[in-house]
């Protein structure tokens, strides 16, 4: 302050008192210029008048109207049989302790017919059903190593497949883990009016697990060798990378209601035949009372059939018409002047804040 | 040691006689208890070795060094909770037990940590720049043989002899031995410790006071036994031996460190406590850390997030442990026989424990780290756009607006009450001579700004009257041409060169023209006491050759610019006289004129006067006294009230002015009746103990009354710029203003209107307590509850007032608060003053003023913001939830408690109106989408 009142006087010859000068200008201090600093940048900001609001509404109910119509008719014209068999295949005799002959060595084959109720375009696709299955578990969805699946050179890598890694000499199980050791095993034939119908079990899995995640030159061994048998067994000379089987049941599912691809009917289907299916009811739902459904159906442009999608466009595209029904009566009985301060919360009530 | 005595002669008249000087403790007071530390002055090397060695000169006001910068940082990153819970979060993801892979969740952590801790860093090193430049600067040491030479200041040892120079800061505490001056004074400005911009006068031991050259240090020992280092700026125990003779220490003989020399060519001093032992160091505290209402309520909600995320965790490990027990076993996929930690159906506690640590980190998102970071940045960019703004930018001063803490950026825009203070925040602290009443008649024609505020406030009257009449009629020319001149020649006293504290007009006294007015003895002796009675400084500016003065307060620096003006030019002041230089124009050559002071009783708080007593050239004795109007009045004696009645007229006419005023007042005394009263007073100064201030009060209390009144001074308090129209927006924006200040009612109430707080149509509450001077118990009572039945009076006045639109306007005073602060009573205050639009509390203490502030923040709940610029706002601005300090004239005390610091009280607008609002609207705006997707 000091230096400062004494250059003050000097510009200020009959300065006095209290030391209060103007000080010397130090440039140096002075914010410099520019429209970001000074929040000065160019900014726009919708404001959401009545007529905006309104007319946004509408737009999208329209929109979305039409969309949830045309999926829901798309999902109409799915057709699909499904047919629950986990009971039915059990001989009447057996019925009482379901997991005792599920575990025998009896003849577990098991015939069914199914009626087609509309006519199917080809491809049909074939799915298993399970209900009650936790694919989902973590002990479960953790138990496989994929540079095991990927590689013939990490055989031997079995970390994180426990309990089913090693066989109990110590020879690497591959494919290892939770997941491939309880493979699906139920097995289905079709046959119409005495003639075949022939599945077609190439393609079902996905192209990229096929390339990259399953290796071409890596083949099981020692799969299925335990006492305890989880599911289905693997030719041991067919690389991973064809068993297709597997790779669609090692994508698990999230839910434990789960439909996997067993196939494709590259024929169509018409109206009221027969179809006769011999299966070989081997996998065991029963200890833990899953259900086990077959499950033919067609798609369509959306996929398989399911009413969510259009339901749901539905909703929302009403409930947009609705409103912006009702903002155009509360607009027009009682309108409200744009920015009027008096509805500020402070001006609401006078002398109250 | 002839001169010696010559000079203690000299010496015993004395410039103060409240504050400075106490008498030396009883000298054979030597080995005083609490006495612990021995310092050998000049002999440094005494105090290289282990009992007596103590800390260095060098300073360090940084947190960490080098070394201990990364686990002291570390540690405390780790001290906030939620840092803590995303190291455990962490250091769990590295287990199996983590659902997913570790540098997840290690990677925002160690960013959140490292940008906080970068941010220290550069804190850190900043300060570590300015002790750089603190320990570097160079004073004179006396190294052996009576010569000195400069070394660096963290090279100052205790016991050195330091030689400071005109205009350099003490490196230390000093133990002031001798001064450039005769008799061993010298002056001291304390701005850096205590924000007053005034010089104290320290007085030098009259033992040691002749060593004042180089060469006399030669030989020179003494042995200092005082206490340890301590952080009282006040006090000092201790005592030196010197000359195989003991004399005590005195807190006067104590120069410390951060203190600067002014008006004094050199003095030498023995260092007694260095570096951190110093007063001002150990005084040094950190302002205490306020939170945002935003983060507290984030706290809130993450905590109850917290809790969300306990309960689903609980609640999913209980569901796993049960479906563990009862459902696994049958799913023979899992191969339930081979069990391990994690999935165990025999004993499902186990794997349910290790499934709630799992589900804990699983559902960590809940928390959002990320938020903690992104505040952060958004709060650093915030801050740089209020530092930048450029229309917070004074050009004046060249400073701009700076936020000094990023925290409370977006409290600024929930401010709900302004605490303010007045002097140097709403005016400048600048006074303007303006006019004086003597013997009865007023001079002095310039209006003050509340006048003009008025007249112009009367002319946007007249002009809407104007355009009413004109719209009748078809105009009205007469009260056109009035309009404007009224305008002409209010912008003719604007173009006129200033001088600054001097702002008079009245060709009745300028230029030696009081000659001719009848009552020259009068206004002669008016202009007298106004050169005379003061306890200023002149300081003669060797380029241009005029006198600035350096005085307690601005006032007086006003009274002498006057003095000056009017040809009374103070120009010298020795111990013992004052020299006026007087000039009377028909004669043209100025006469010199001594006035010996005799005694000089000063101004305090309550006395509210101070006296000279003076003996002119020609043996006469004169007291000359000035103070508040109301002090002096009760003062005057029988003859002496001859212009009372005028005087008071025009004393309230300058009240409504806005100005402010003192009386002046004098007496003549005779030989016998001096001499007789000056023995008591000399008796009462030399007394000790603590009725010594009491007697002295008496004393001068006798002496000070039977005066004749001479007339009265109007002093304008100048307002900074725009304070009216930055506190009519704020109050439009529905904020509340409360002004607490230390000035009297009226002058504050004048403010108020001229800062157009207080407007015309409001109705103005005054709390007053009853005058009762009885201390007693059932007094105080009576005091109590009448002011409480004021109070509900005025409430019950304001609920059933039926008209919206009434305002009102509280004013309380500091004694009448001091009651309505007890607990008592002060929520009946609160709820008065909350109805209020506008509070005015004056002669509050600083204490008072923070009291005052928790009470509002604490009895509202309301987001309170306390704006001051001097040491005495500094408790005001720590208690409220935003401190903002004025970065003016009176030190940087208050800057430095601030989290904020503008230049000027009308940046405030800007500074809460936009920068606040923005701010706030954006971070809550963050914290919701940022909040979302958890």
């Amino acid at each position: 302050m000091n230096s400062n009142a004494a250059s003050s006087s000097t510009a200020n010859p009959d300065a006095a008192g209290s030391p209060d000068p103007p000080a010397p200008r130090r440039s140096s201090k002075r914010p410099k210029y520019s429209k970001f600093t000074q929040q000065e940048l160019p900014a726009c900001k919708p404001i959401l008048t009545p007529k905006w609001v309104i007319l946004t509404f509408l737009v999208v109910g329209i929109a979305f109207v039409p969309i949830g119509i045309t999926s829901l008719l798309a999902s109409r014209d799915v057709v699909e049989i499904v047919d629950r068999y986990e009971t039915d295949c059990i001989p009447v005799a057996n019925r009482t302790d379901k997991v005792a002959f599920i575990q025998s060595n009896a003849s577990k084959t098991c015939t069914r017919q199914i009626t087609v109720t509309k006519h199917m375009k080809r491809p049909v696709y074939v799915y298993y059903q399970l209900d009650n299955f936790y694919q989902n578990h973590r002990r479960y969805v953790k138990s496989r190593n994929d540079e095991q699946l990927k590689k013939r050179s990490k055989t031997s890598e079995t970390s994180q497949c426990e309990p089913e890694d090693t066989t109990p000499d110590g020879k690497p199980i591959v494919p290892c883990g939770l997941i491939a050791w309880s493979l699906f095993n139920d097995t289905y034939t079709f046959s119409r009016n005495k003639r075949q119908l022939t599945v077609n079990k190439n393609g079902i899995a996905w192209k990229s697990d096929r390339d990259h995640k399953f290796g071409k030159e890596v083949f099981p061994s020692n799969f299925q060798n335990g006492t305890l048998i989880g599911g289905a067994h693997l030719d041991e000379s067919i690389p991973l990378s064809k068993q297709e089987d597997l790779i669609v049941w090692m994508r698990t599912a999230a839910l434990p209601t789960f439909r996997k691809l067993y196939g494709k009917i590259e024929v169509d289907l018409e109206e009221n035949d027969i179809i006769d299916v011999i299966l070989e009811n081997n996998y065991n739902t029963y200890s833990f009372s899953g259900k086990k459904k077959l499950v033919l159906s067609t798609t369509s442009w959306l996929g398989g059939k399911n009413d969510f999608l259009g339901i749901a466009y539905l909703t929302v595209g009403g409930l947009c018409f609705f409103l912006a029904l009702s903002f155009t009566i509360v607009y027009l009985v009682k309108p409200r002047r744009l920015g009027d301060p008096s509805y500020l919360s402070w001006n609401r009530n006078p002398g109250g804040h | 040691m002839t001169r010696g005595r010559i000079r203690a002669k000299l010496r015993r008249s004395q410039l103060y006689t409240f504050a400075c000087l106490r008498p030396h403790v009883n000298e054979t007071e030597g080995s005083v208890q609490g006495c612990p530390r021995v310092i050998y002055c000049n002999q440094p090397h005494m105090h290289k070795k282990r009992p007596l060695k103590y800390c260095t000169n060098y300073i360090s006001t940084t947190k960490y060094n080098f070394f201990s910068y990364f686990p002291k940082a570390l540690f405390e990153q780790f001290n906030r909770v939620a840092n803590i819970y995303f190291l455990i979060a962490a250091l769990l993801s590295v287990t199996p037990l983590s659902p997913f892979s570790p540098v997840s969740m290690l990677l925002p952590l160690a960013i959140v940590v490292g940008v906080s801790m970068a941010k220290e860093a550069l804190e850190d090193w900043r300060r570590f720049m300015q002790d750089k430049e603190v320990n570097a600067r160079k004073v004179s040491v006396h190294v052996g043989n009576g010569v000195f030479s400069y070394k660096p200041w963290e090279k100052i040892q205790v016991g050195d002899i330091v030689k400071v120079e005109k205009d350099q800061f003490f490196p230390a505490d000093l133990l002031f031995l001798s001064s450039s001056y005769e008799d061993g004074i010298c002056y001291v400005e304390t701005m850096n410790l205590d924000g007053e911009t005034n010089l104290k006068v320290k007085r030098a031991m009259e033992a040691t006071s002749p060593l004042n050259e180089d060469e006399a240090f030669k030989e020179f020992t003494g042995t200092v036994k005082c206490e340890n280092p301590n952080p009282s700026l006040y006090t000092f125990v201790g005592n030196i031996e010197y000359d195989r003779e003991l004399y005590a220490i005195d807190p006067s003989q104590i120069l410390l460190r951060d203190s600067k020399l002014r008006n004094t060519a050199h003095v030498y001093g023995s260092v007694i406590f260095t570096g951190h032992d110093s007063k001002v160091m150990q005084n040094a505290t950190t302002s205490p850390s306020k939170r945002s209402g935003i983060e507290k309520k984030m706290d809130k909600i993450i905590f109850i997030l917290f809790a969300i995320l306990v309960l689903i965790s609980l609640i999913s490990s209980i569901g796993f442990a049960v479906k563990i027990n009862y459902q696994t076993p049958q799913w023979w996929y899992l191969k339930p026989k081979e069990t391990d930690v994690y999935f165990n159906p025999v004993k499902p506690l186990v794997p349910g424990l290790a499934h709630l640590v799992t589900a804990l980190i699983l559902y960590g998102y809940l928390i959002p780290i990320s938020l903690y970071v992104s505040i952060e940045i958004v709060k650093f960019l915030q801050a740089i756009f209020i530092n930048q703004d450029i229309s917070m930018y004074d050009d004046e001063s060249g400073i701009p607006a700076q936020a000094r803490t990023s925290n409370l950026n977006e409290e600024l825009g929930q401010v709900d009450t302004i605490l303010s203070d007045k002097t140097g925040t709403l005016t400048c602290n600048q006074m303007d001579f303006l006019k004086c009443s003597v013997a009865g008649t007023a001079y002095g024609v310039s209006p003050s700004e509340v006048e003009l505020a008025a007249a112009k406030q009367m002319a946007i009257d007249l002009e809407e009257q104007n355009r009413e009449i004109a719209n009748a009629k078809h105009k009205n020319s007469g009260s056109e041409i009035e309009l404007e001149t009224v305008i002409t020649s209010n912008d003719g006293n604007d173009f006129k060169r200033r001088i600054k504290g001097f702002n008079f007009e009245d060709s009745r006294l300028m230029d030696g023209n009081w000659l001719k007015e009848p009552n020259v003895d009068t206004l002669l002796l008016f202009f007298r006491i106004l050169a005379i009675c003061h306890t200023a400084i002149p300081e003669l500016n060797e380029e241009t050759g005029n006198l600035t003065y350096e005085a307690e307060s601005p006032d007086e620096a006003a009274f002498l610019v006057a003095a000056r003006e009017f040809g009374f030019e103070f120009y010298r002041r020795t111990q013992s006289s004052v020299f006026i230089r007087e000039r009377y124009p028909p004669k043209g050559q100025p006469v010199e004129r001594e006035f010996k002071i005799l005694n000089l009783l000063d101004f305090t708080s309550k006395r509210k006067r101070m006296s000279v007593i003076v003996r002119d050239e020609d043996g006469q004795i004169l007291l000359l006294c000035k103070g508040a109007d109301s002090i002096i009045f009760d003062r005057l004696s029988k003859n002496g009230r001859m212009y009372e009645e005028a005087t008071t007229k025009h004393l309230n006419e300058y009240g409504e002015a806005g100005l402010r005023t003192l009386a002046l007042a004098y007496k003549q005394l005779d030989e016998s009746e001096y001499s007789a009263w000056n023995s008591e007073f000399q008796k009462a100064k030399s007394s000790i103990g603590a009725d010594r201030e009491a007697t002295l009060e008496h004393v001068s209390d006798m002496m000070e009354k039977d005066l004749i009144l001479v007339g009265a001074t109007a002093v304008e308090d100048k307002l900074q710029k725009g304070v009216p129209q930055c506190i009519d927006k704020l109050a439009q924006a529905g904020l509340k203003i409360w002004v607490l200040t230390g000035d009297k009612m009226e002058t504050a109430i004048n403010i108020g209107f001229a800062c157009s707080l207080l407007r015309q149509g409001m109705k103005q509450i005054c709390i007053t307590a009853l005058n009762s001077d009885s201390v007693g118990k059932a007094a105080k009572e009576a005091v109590k509850d009448n002011i409480l039945m004021q109070i509900t009076n005025a409430s019950q006045m304001i609920k059933l007032e039926r008209d919206p639109h009434a305002a009102y306007a509280l004013i309380i005073e500091g004694k009448t608060l001091a009651y309505a602060l007890e607990d008592d009573m002060k929520h009946h205050f609160l709820g008065l003053a909350v109805e209020c639009a506008s509070v005015i509390c004056c002669r509050v203490s600083p204490k008072q003023k923070a009291l005052v502030t928790r009470l509002v923040k604490e009895g509202t709940g309301k987001t309170t913001l306390a704006i001051g610029d001097g040491a005495n706002d500094v408790g005001m601005i720590q208690e409220a939830d935003i401190g903002i300090g004025i970065s003016g004239v009176e030190g940087m005390q208050a800057v430095m408690a601030s989290d904020f610091s503008i230049a000027q009280f009308r940046f405030l607008e800007r500074l809460l109106v936009v920068h606040g609002h923005w701010c706030y609207k954006r971070i809550a705006q963050m914290v919701i989408i940022k909040d979302f997707p958890t």
